[in-house]
């Protein structure tokens, strides 16, 4: 329980890893079961159309055709017999090994998919056009879940990425407007996310306050800063201050018609190809480097860095800074890229999304990037389905990320292992 | 900055440190010169500044007023890398580790070989803790996690990473805490090794035995001054007198034990450690009416979860914990103290007591619920504060008033409270875990003669103690852990050295195993019922226990 | 005290277990992280009256220059600043002012109505009493309550329904509606109690997701037959039966509800400070491994603390369906779960504490409205004062430096405090 314990001593290795438990044998039974029943029996008999390629693409694929009930029938099946393993595996006292949930998660989705595009009034969605709305929509939220790693790594919580992002995109706004350089909106969304980011660090670090209050206060100081200067400023003379212009997307020759990856990888705006260089450069650093090995010990063991002379408390400040930096470009994508001018609570809570998206990929900057990538698919997928017209309310698709999330905290998807000095100031002695 | 003449060896000076925390001083006015190798030991009890004087050394304290030289050279240390750059090198008593970064990380870490672009490079730190290794005889994997490594590997991994650095001088700051006796040993023949090679040491301890084995100048610290000097010759009554201030018996008076009929009763007992090994593996024992069984063993063994499981702190146990004859396991934490357990944890602070509630609240902190302190679910301040009165008198317990924060008492004064607490109300089991961690000596013989009045009541008494002195002192009877198992259950008076190999898992000839203990204890417990059913049968506080 | 013994006030010596020491398992890191966080919180809870008198003028300043900033006369007047810097700073004053005059006139007292722009004061601090109680006593257990906005939800969407989909007579059926909304509320924080009680998931990811779900419900529930009003096409509930709603008092908008929140406070302060739960609360906020090894049940009391939070804020969701608004949207808790915490933390999450800064931000909303219609000066503003005083209360070195009092504290600076702090707590 106490710290005293703290050299736990390996005790004898008798059976190594933990119990196992009906955790994942009983999830995985109970989402087989609603796959098979809901997806499957109930579901409509329709042929789902998923097209591939797009208009653009060097070489066109065929659309893929699948009989909808029958082929979520089939996964279904599929599912219940990876989940009567899973059970199996646990009475022998024997652990479900880690691709299962994985390959488990896959099957559900594309289950879910086959039966909600059959049950539309149009069957027929474009992956193409799923998947790269998809990343779009992921981009503010990769950028603001790379700053909490680097936050969190660290050790301070960043309940304030919402505000970074709103930072950044009206400051990216404003800039570009005034300057009529979206370049020169870019640099200056990074510093306003880098100064957002500073309040949290002299607060937490400097004056020990708790980070939580600080990162939630934040967000309400940014949100009615740029609500003020919205009303006084911006919509005083919008020509002026509130018409940034777009940052061009870059297309790459040749590589850009490649489908379904052509467009999400080569065919991006400056923001989306930072954003891959970012996850990228994060990682390396995170795990590769002096500075990401410096990061991490004085997130983890604090104390253990003071004794090996690192200045803790600088290192917590200038990566939490930099975290900043990176969300306030995030925040340029909304008034750069996604549209060309900035409205009051313009990130509307994706800042949340992207802290939930920290937590789902467990601190890690790829892992973040993969959650990101999941909830911009969720979102992406909530708008084209009331397009084609689906059973599912959208409000329940919009809730996904923020359930995920419930469930990745409450240990029902993998165990999230957080810094062990997250959130807690370190004071000498 | 690095000294390296004088072949490498460095001559380290404190003149005149103080060091205050607010209006108190932890160090005053202290010399201390550390010559070239040489193995100098600070001597203290706890609580007398000697982590803190060193820490002042390694820079991570500034000093209050007072200078440090360094062959001569007066230096002023912002913080542990200018000491490090200066051939300082520290061991922390709680290791100075990232548990979740491999040996060879935690060794890199602050002065890191970079392939350049700031890339690390952790060959050449591999390849340097296999020099080391090979050099002192360590076997340590550089690519080991550290938190899957034993203590002692752990501590290992403290010396490389100063030896890395090239230290000229290591401060050792409790560094037997957490050893058996053989793993002592083995750090003091290190000692000696690094001695020999031309390092310094600056060996922080309490414990006397050590102390003598491997100094070669003794400084004793009390109260944050400097008593004096000592040769390694002094006999241990001097050296002890000398660090509390006083001539101290080192033992206590106390009667031999009268046991009853054995009422509380361990069998089979396992618990399950997260990481699925098992802390307690198996333990069956008993413990008789007015008896003290002393749990022994290095920390770490088991003790935590032993103590724990019974009361109900732990999750996935099995066996039986029978408690006059109503099993204990499987009920909360509430049942089971309500049952007329009581306990005092091994940490005050952790789990003993809230710091920012009153006194007096903390002495109600296991009956709030209850009458006469509650009616219903609405508290009673009155009952509550009368309470209070009567066992700040009752224990000596001294606070400016019971209602000011727990958390302000002094160390001895906080135990004084948990003991309190625990020892209100009619007892049926009582269980104290490092009863006197911490605590100045004044408290210690209290705590103990409460201990031992306790067992004269006729309860049950369990005692565990990572300080053999203190097992040696309070026990009955021995139980000796070793990685979650007993080893076995010996008599009072058994030799320290078999108790020291005991708490390396040897099992000696002649302990009994543990089915025998049991068998044995329960034969022996028959017996002495029927003994005592023929004499006038000793008052016990039975019926009391009935309003629980 | 006892300077004789070293083991008072050396945290750094001997002492097993310091929160530095290397956390050997994830448990005790939170453990860890839990007890800091919980001293900070118990500094927050202690600090002095000063303190957060200075915090709000200071925030007042800040948000009067901020004003000013914006205000074309001051930019004017900056032009020619060196000709004539009287003129500069004359309209600095009458920007900054004029705003708080404005605002003063719709929040307390103005010639023309007298002091009835009070009475709209209290109904707007009323929902935020409510909330910031649940807040505050979460706080005190430890625990941080960032879900007050989805707990205000379900709350307001449960009396709601109560309110215009049953027909019942006067006094009963208003009752049905404040207890469904309390009820509401209550599971809502409870179901965070229990995940947190069972997973050890953190609260404050748990009440942040909540607060998206609840909303998506919410949005959902009124765009289906059963709450949607009849003929509307926008999420818009029927509007509450007479009998379902709070009776205005003094004929305005203010209602029963306020005098619901008085008695909430005193109810809050009784548990706090005179009954056993709040014992348990208090205990396991301040040291939960303690209070389970004395046997308390720790996850109980996660439950119990967050329901009785959940259900305070459900009040408040009550308080707006049956009191101000008189029907369910989607923007029923408006930011009120939000500036719940701002008020908790203000009211240093003491009961009557709490009250008092409900009020005053309740001043500052209603102030607000008045404000921007008479100066142009956004709503916006309020958001930016109200987030300064806390982080100015937060930090008291902050203010003392900014006030340039108490310069030895601040000279010894946050380490000093934090070690008293650390001693006084013994747990950090």
């Amino acid at each position: 329980m106490s710290a005293t314990a703290a050299p736990a001593v390996s005790a004898p290795a008798i059976s190594p890893g933990a119990p196992v438990g009906w955790k994942v044998p009983a999830t995985l039974s109970v989402l087989a079961v609603v796959a098979l029943v809901v997806f499957g029996f109930l579901g409509s008999a329709q042929t789902a159309e998923f097209g591939i390629s797009a208009s653009g693409d060097a070489f066109a694929l065929p659309a893929l055709r699948v009989p909808g009930m029958a082929t979520s029938i089939v996964l279904g099946v599929l599912m219940a017999g990876l989940a009567a393993w899973s059970v199996w595996l646990k009475l022998q006292g024997r652990r479900t090994p880690g691709w299962a949930g994985p390959v488990f998660a896959v099957m559900f989705v594309f289950s879910f998919l086959v039966w909600v595009v059959a049950s539309a009034r149009t069957p027929s969605i474009s992956l193409a056009g799923l998947i790269a709305g998809a990343v779009t929509l992921a981009v503010p939220l990769v950028f603001g879940s790379l700053s909490g790693v680097l936050c969190e790594r660290s050790g301070v919580v960043n309940i304030a990425i919402e505000g970074q992002l709103l930072g950044g995109a009206f400051t990216a706004a404003i800039v570009a407007s005034v300057t009529r350089s979206p370049a020169l909106g870019l640099v200056a969304a990074a510093v306003a996310g880098a100064l957002v980011s500073m309040v949290l660090a002299v607060f937490s670090i400097r004056y020990l306050v708790n980070q939580i209050i600080v990162g939630v206060v934040l967000n309400v100081l940014v949100s009615g800063l740029t609500g003020f200067l919205f009303t006084t400023v911006m919509q005083e003379d919008p020509e002026l201050f509130n018409s940034p212009g777009r940052l061009p997307i870059l297309e790459i020759p040749v590589l850009s018609a490649i489908p379904i990856l052509g467009p999400i990888l080569f065919k991006q705006s400056v923001v989306g190809y930072l954003m891959y260089i970012a996850v990228a450069v994060v990682w390396l650093g995170l795990f590769k480097t002096r500075w990401g090995l410096r990061l991490r010990a004085v997130g983890e063991h604090p104390k253990a860095a003071d004794t090996l002379g690192i200045r803790v408390n600088a290192t917590r400040f200038w990566n939490v800074t930099l975290g900043g930096a990176i969300a306030g470009i995030g925040g340029s994508f909304f008034t750069l890229v996604a549209i060309d001018s900035f409205t009051k609570e313009i990130s509307g809570g994706r800042g949340f999304i992207a802290l939930a998206a920290l937590i789902f990929g467990r601190w890690n900057p790829i892992g973040a990037f993969f959650a990101a990538l999941l909830f911009g698919f969720a979102d992406n997928l909530q708008a084209i389905l009331t397009i084609i017209g689906t059973p599912v309310p959208s409000q329940f698709m919009a809730m996904m990320p923020y359930l995920v999330t419930v469930f990745a905290v409450a240990g029902l998807v993998g165990r999230s292992r957080p810094p062990a000095a997250e959130g807690i100031p370190y004071v000498k002695g | 900055m690095a000294h390296k003449e004088n072949g490498g060896v460095v001559k380290l000076e404190l003149q005149g440190i103080s060091k205050a925390f607010g209006s108190f001083y932890a160090n005053q006015d202290i010399d201390l010169t550390v010559e070239e190798r040489q193995i100098h030991c600070l001597l203290g009890e706890n609580g007398a500044g000697k982590s803190t004087l060193m820490n002042v050394l390694y820079g991570l304290y500034e000093p209050t007023s007072g200078r440090i030289l360094v062959d001569g050279r007066p230096v002023r240390f912002a913080g542990p890398g200018d000491a490090m750059a200066a051939g300082i090198g520290m061991v922390h008593q709680h290791f100075m580790l990232v548990p979740v970064f491999t040996v060879a990380e935690n060794v890199a870490l602050g002065a890191e070989a970079t392939r350049g672009a700031g890339l690390l490079d952790l060959d050449v730190t591999r390849t340097r803790i296999r020099e080391i290794s090979a050099r002192y005889g360590f076997d340590v994997d550089p690519d080991a996690l550290v938190e899957d490594l034993p203590v002692g590997v752990q501590q290992r991994v403290e010396i490389i990473k100063a030896l890395v650095r090239e230290a000229k001088v290591l401060i050792l700051d409790e560094p037997t805490a957490v050893l058996t006796p053989q793993e002592t040993d083995e750090l003091l023949d290190i000692m000696r090794q690094l001695r020999a090679s031309g390092t310094s040491i600056v060996f922080i301890s309490h414990k006397l035995r050590e102390v003598k084995a491997v100094s070669d100048v003794i400084t004793v610290i009390r109260r944050g001054k400097v008593v004096g000097d000592a040769a390694p010759g002094a006999s241990p009554s001097e050296l002890a007198a000398m660090m509390v201030g006083r001539p101290v018996s080192l033992s206590l008076d106390k009667a031999p034990a009268a046991p009853g009929e054995t009422t509380f009763e361990v069998t089979g007992l396992t618990v399950t450690a997260p990481n699925g090994t098992r802390a307690v593996d198996g333990l069956s024992f008993a413990i008789a009416r007015g008896e003290i069984l002393a749990v022994a063993g290095v920390q770490g063994n088991g003790q935590t979860e032993l103590t724990e499981a019974i009361l109900g702190l732990q999750e996935h146990v099995s066996g039986s914990v029978r408690l006059e004859g109503q099993e204990l396991l499987g009920r909360s934490v509430k049942e089971v103290l309500r049952a007329g357990v009581g306990f005092v944890p091994e940490d005050r602070t952790v789990d003993g007591l809230v710091g920012p509630l009153s006194v007096a609240e903390n002495l109600v902190l296991d009956l709030y619920d209850r009458e006469p302190y509650a009616r219903g679910i609405g508290m009673r301040p009155a009952e509550v504060r009368a309470n209070a009165s009567q066992r700040v008198e009752e224990f000596d317990i001294r606070t400016p008033s019971p209602e000011a924060a727990a958390g302000t008492l002094s160390g001895g004064n906080q135990q004084k409270v948990v003991m309190a607490r625990a020892l209100s109300r009619p007892l049926k089991l009582f269980i104290a875990s490092q009863p006197t961690r911490g605590v100045d000596v004044g408290s210690v013989e209290f705590l103990h003669r409460r201990i031992v009045a306790e067992r004269d009541g006729g309860t049950p008494v369990l005692i565990v103690s990572t300080e053999l002195d203190e097992v040696l002192e309070l026990a009955d009877r021995i139980a000796v852990l070793y990685k979650g198992r007993l080893v076995g259950i010996v008599p009072a008076g058994t030799p320290r050295d078999v108790l020291g190999l005991m708490m390396a898992g040897v099992t000696p000839p002649k302990a009994e195993t543990d089915a025998e203990a049991a068998a044995e204890h329960a034969a022996e417990a028959a017996a002495a019922d029927a003994a005592q059913a023929e004499e006038s049968p000793r008052p016990t506080r039975d019926s009391e226990g009935g309003t629980l | 005290m006892s300077q004789l013994d070293p083991s008072s006030s050396a945290p750094v010596e001997d002492s097993p277990a310091t929160a530095q020491a290397p956390p050997p398992v994830p448990v005790a890191a939170t453990t860890a992280a839990k007890t800091e966080g919980v001293s900070v919180l118990r500094e927050i809870v202690a600090g002095s009256g000063l303190v957060s008198l200075l915090a709000v003028v200071a925030a007042l300043v800040l948000g009067g220059l901020l004003i000013a900033s914006t205000d074309r006369q001051v930019g004017r007047t900056l032009g020619y600043f060196l000709a004539r810097p009287t003129d500069f700073f004359q309209a600095l004053w009458t920007a900054g002012t004029s705003s708080y005059v404005a605002l003063f006139q719709g929040a307390v007292f103005n010639p023309r109505q007298g002091f009835a722009p009070l009475l709209e004061t209290l109904t707007v601090a009323t929902p935020l009493i409510c909330a910031g109680l649940g807040v505050a006593l979460a706080f005190r257990a430890g625990l941080f309550n960032i879900g007050a906005q989805g707990q205000i939800i379900i709350g307001g969407t449960l009396a709601a329904y109560a309110g215009f989909a049953w027909h019942l007579p006067f006094g009963l059926h208003l009752l049905l509606v404040l207890v469904l909304g309390i009820v509401g509320g209550a599971l809502w924080g409870g179901l965070v109690g229990y995940l947190k009680a069972r997973t050890g998931a953190h609260e404050v990811i748990l009440t942040i997701m909540f607060n998206y779900v609840a909303l998506y419900l919410v949005d959902f529930l009124l765009n289906t037959s059963a709450f949607q009003r009849p003929g509307e096409t926008n999420p818009i509930s029927p509007r509450l039966d007479e009998t379902a709603v709070f009776p205005s008092l003094t004929g305005s908008r203010l209602h029963l509800g306020f005098v619901v929140a008085i008695a909430l406070t005193v109810a809050v302060w009784w548990i706090l400070s005179r009954s056993t739960v709040g014992f348990e609360f208090r205990a396991v906020g301040a040291n939960p491994s303690a209070a389970r090894t004395a046997g308390v049940d720790v996850g109980r009391s996660t439950i119990l603390v967050m329901a009785l939070a959940g259900a305070l804020a459900g009040a408040a969701g009550v308080a707006q369906v049956a009191g101000t608004e008189k029907v369910l949207t989607t923007g029923v808790a408006a930011s009120y779960g939000f500036d719940a915490i701002t008020v908790a933390l203000l009211g240093r999450s003491s009961p009557w504490g709490t009250f008092a800064a409900g009020l005053l931000f309740g001043a500052f909303r209603a102030g607000a409205v008045q404000m921007q219609i008479q100066t142009g000066t956004p709503i916006d503003i309020v958001l930016v004062v109200q987030s300064l005083i806390v982080l100015f209360i937060a930090a008291p070195p902050l203010i003392r430096s900014l006030f340039g009092f108490g310069r030895r504290a601040k000279r010894r600076g946050p380490r000093a405090r934090h070690a008293q702090g650390t001693t006084a707590g013994g747990a950090a």
